[in-house]
C-alpha cells in the first residue's frame, strides 16, 4: 500500500499535464465557426451598402441636388425622387399622429388599468398576434377601409397619403404598443405608491411619474415603428401609390395633399429597380436607396443609442 | 374641539378631479380596444370578398398551367411552389447563420465585443425589404447564383429571391434565438463545467437542449415571416405579374405575396375581372391563416420555456 500513494499523484500529475498539452481543438474550431458566421452576416451589411453606394455613385456625385429636387420624369437622366421624399414625409407624419397616441394609451390601459380577466388576456394575445400579421395584408385592410371604404373613403380621397399613413399605422399599432408596455412595466412599483401615498389620482401619477421614467423606452419603440413605416413598400402597392409619372408636385406645407395621389420611397424604389432602363433600375433606384437608408439608418441608431444610454443609467 | 366637523367626501378630492379619472380610464380603454377593430377589419376585409370568390370561381382553374388572374387561370399550386422554395431557401440561409450569431453573442462574446455586435445586427434589421430586393436581383443573382447555376434566369429567380429573404430574416433568428439562449439559467453552465465538461460539451449538450423550445419558436418565427415576405420576391423573383408554374427554383417565381402586390402593380390600381380582384383576397387568406397558425404556435413554444426558467 506504501507504493499506491505516488503512483496516484503521479497518475493525477500528468493527465493534468496532458490536459494542459492538449488543446482543445474542436471547441476552439467550434467557437471560431459562430464567430465566422456573425462576421458572414455583418460582412453582407457591408457588401450591401457598398453596392447600393457604388451602382448610385453616378447620381449622388453628379447631381444629388437635382435629384432631391426633381420630379418622376420619362427620362432617367432628370428624374428625381421629391415626390416621394414628400409622401414618405407624410406617411410618417400620419403615423406619428395616429399611431402613437393611440398605442401608447392602449399600453397604459394594458399595463396601469386592465383588470386580469379573459378580456385582457384576449386584448393581449391579439396585440401579439397582429404583430405577426404579413404587411401586405395589412394592405388589403387599407385597400378595403381606408381606400374604398364606406364614408371613410371621401375623407381619405381614394389611394392617398392619408389612407396609407393610416394603414401604416394599423401596422406599426401592435410594435408600438408591445415596447410602450414593455417600458411601462419596467418603471419601479415604488413609484406609483409614492405617488398614491401624498395623494395622488392614478391618472396623476401615470402623467407626472410613470411616462416620464418610461419616456426613453416608449421613444425607442417609436422612432423603431417610424423607420418601418418609412420603409415599408408593400401595404402602399395594394393601396395603390403612383408607380408612372405624377404631373402635381404641391409644395411641401401644402397639408391638401395628403388626399391627393401620391407615391413613396419604397414605391418609387419598387417601380424603378424593376424597369429595363439601366438608367432607372440600376442608378436612380441606387441613389433612391441610398437616400432612403441613410434616413432609416439614423432613426435606427438613435433608437439603439437611445435604448442602450438608458440601460446603463438604470443599471449604473 | 370640533375634529369630527369635516365631512368624509372632502378627503375623496373633488368631483372634477374625479371625472377627469374616469374620463381618461375610457380614453384609454377605448384605445386598447381599437387593436380588437383592427383584428375585425383584417378578417372582415379578408374573409367577404375570398368568400365571394370561392363561390364564384371556376374551381378547375385553380389548378392550371400557371397564375394568369386577369385571364381567369388561377392555379394555385404556382403559388404555393414557389412560396416553399423560397421558405425553404431563405431558412437554410437564416437559420445556421443567425443560430450561430446566437450561440456567439451569448456563449462566447464578451460584454465589449456584444455591445458593438448587437447594434450592428440591428441596423440590419432595420434595412427594409426594398433595399435586400434589389440586392438580391442585383448582386445575388448576377454575382452568386448565375455564376454557379448557368440555367438560371437572370431577370430573377426563386434562389435569389430565397437568399434575399434569408439575409432579412437572419436578425429576427438571432433575436429570438439569443433570448431563449440567455434565459437559459448559469447554474446549469455552472454546474456542467463543474463537473469537469468543456465549454463546447456545455454548449451544445447542456445549454442547447435546455432553450430547445425557444430555438424551435425562432425557427417557427422566422418561416412564418418568409412567407410573409413580399418585396424582395416581387422585385428579385423574375415573375412580373404572371408565372407558368415551375419546380426549379432557378426559374423564375411568384409567391403568394408577390402575386398579391403584383395585382396591385402595374397599373396602379387592383383592376382587371371581378375575379382577379377577388383573387387578392382569397390568396391574402390563405396567407393570413397560414402565418397566423405559425405565430400562434411559435407563441405557445416561447412561453413554455417562459414557464421553466
Amino acid at each position: 500500500m506504501a507504493v499506491a500513494t505516488p503512483t496516484t499523484v503521479r497518475d493525477t500529475a500528468s493527465i493534468a499535464e496532458s490536459l494542459r498539452r492538449k488543446r482543445d481543438v474542436k471547441g476552439v474550431a467550434f467557437q471560431a465557426m459562430m464567430f465566422l458566421s456573425l462576421v458572414i452576416t455583418l460582412g453582407v451589411l457591408v457588401v450591401l451598402l457598398f453596392t447600393v453606394i457604388s451602382d448610385g455613385w453616378p447620381v449622388l456625385s453628379q447631381r444629388l441636388g437635382g435629384f432631391l429636387t426633381s420630379t418622376l420624369r420619362p427620362d432617367a437622366v432628370d428624374a428625381g425622387v421629391v415626390q416621394g421624399l414628400k409622401g414618405t414625409f407624410y406617411l410618417c407624419a400620419i403615423v406619428a399622429i395616429v399611431a402613437f397616441p393611440l398605442g401608447i394609451a392602449a399600453a397604459i390601459y394594458m399595463e396601469e388599468y386592465a383588470p386580469q380577466n379573459w378580456l385582457t388576456s384576449f386584448i393581449q394575445l391579439n396585440i401579439r398576434n397582429l404583430a405577426g400579421v404579413p404587411s401586405v395584408v395589412y394592405g388589403i385592410l387599407g385597400l378595403t377601409i381606408f381606400v374604398k371604404g364606406w364614408g371613410i373613403s371621401s375623407i381619405t380621397g381614394g389611394s392617398s397619403p392619408l389612407a396609407g399613413g393610416l394603414t401604416l399605422s394599423a401596422l406599426v399599432l401592435p410594435v408600438v404598443i408591445i415596447t410602450a408596455q414593455e417600458a411601462i412595466r419596467a418603471t419601479p412599483q415604488a413609484l406609483r405608491e409614492a405617488g398614491f401615498g401624498v395623494g395622488a389620482t392614478k391618472w396623476e401619477v401615470i402623467k407626472d411619474h410613470i411616462l416620464p421614467y418610461a419616456a426613453p423606452g416608449i421613444l425607442t419603440g417609436t422612432l423603431l415603428s417610424i423607420a418601418r413605416a418609412a420603409g415599408e413598400a408593400a401595404p402602399l402597392l395594394l393601396i395603390g401609390t403612383i408607380s408612372g409619372i405624377i404631373t402635381r408636385s404641391a409644395p411641401w406645407y401644402d397639408v391638401t395633399q395628403v388626399q391627393d395621389r401620391f407615391t413613396a420611397m419604397p414605391t418609387l424604389i419598387t417601380s424603378w429597380a424593376v424597369q429595363p432602363d439601366t438608367g432607372f433600375s440600376v442608378e436612380n433606384a441606387a441613389a433612391a436607396i441610398v437616400i432612403l437608408i441613410f434616413f432609416v439608418i439614423l432613426l435606427n441608431s438613435a433608437a439603439i443609442m437611445l435604448r442602450n444610454r438608458f440601460e446603463s443609467k438604470r443599471s449604473g | 374641539m370640533t375634529a369630527t366637523n369635516w365631512d368624509i367626501t372632502e378627503l375623496q378630492g373633488s368631483p372634477r378631479r374625479q371625472q377627469r379619472e374616469k374620463r381618461v380610464q375610457a380614453v384609454v380603454f377605448s384605445a386598447a380596444l381599437v387593436s380588437i377593430l383592427l383584428s375585425v377589419m383584417i378578417v372582415g376585409s379578408l374573409g367577404f370578398e375570398a368568400i365571394r370568390y370561392i363561390t364564384e370561381v371556376d374551381l378547375s382553374r385553380l389548378w392550371d398551367r400557371g397564375w394568369f388572374p386577369r385571364n381567369g387561370v388561377f392555379d394555385l399550386k404556382t403559388l404555393i411552389v414557389a412560396t416553399l422554395w423560397v421558405t425553404l431557401i431563405a431558412m437554410v440561409v437564416a437559420v445556421p447563420l443567425g443560430l450561430s450569431a446566437a450561440i456567439y453573442l451569448s456563449e462566447y462574446a464578451s460584454v465589449r465585443a456584444r455591445k458593438v455586435l448587437k447594434p450592428v445586427l440591428e441596423v440590419l434589421a432595420g434595412i427594409p425589404s426594398v433595399v435586400l430586393g434589389f440586392f438580391a436581383l442585383r448582386f445575388i443573382n448576377p454575382n452568386l447564383v448565375e455564376s454557379w447555376l448557368e440555367n438560371a434566369n437572370s431577370s430573377g429567380n426563386m434562389i435569389s429571391a430565397g437568399i434575399g429573404v434569408g439575409i432579412l430574416t437572419i436578425p429576427l433568428v438571432a433575436s429570438i434565438s439569443e433570448d431563449a439562449l440567455s434565459s437559459v439559467p448559469n447554474a446549469l453552465r455552472e454546474a456542467s463545467a463543474g463537473i469537469g465538461a468543456r465549454k463546447l460539451t456545455t454548449t451544445t449538450s447542456i445549454v442547447l437542449p435546455a432553450a430547445i423550445s425557444g430555438l424551435v419558436a425562432a425557427f417557427i418565427v422566422a418561416t412564418s415571416r418568409a412567407i410573409g415576405e413580399t418585396m424582395v420576391v416581387f422585385i428579385a423573383g423574375g415573375a412580373a405579374d404572371t408565372a407558368l408554374f415551375a419546380s426549379n427554383p432557378a426559374d423564375q417565381g411568384l409567391t403568394m405575396t408577390a402575386a398579391m402586390a403584383s395585382l396591385a402593380a402595374g397599373s396602379d390600381e387592383v383592376v382587371g375581372s371581378g375575379l382577379a380582384y377577388g383573387s387578392l383576397f382569397f390568396v391574402g387568406s390563405i396567407l393570413f391563416l397560414v402565418t397566423m397558425g405559425l405565430n400562434v404556435l411559435a407563441d405557445r413554444l416561447v412561453r413554455k420555456y417562459r414557464l421553466e426558467y
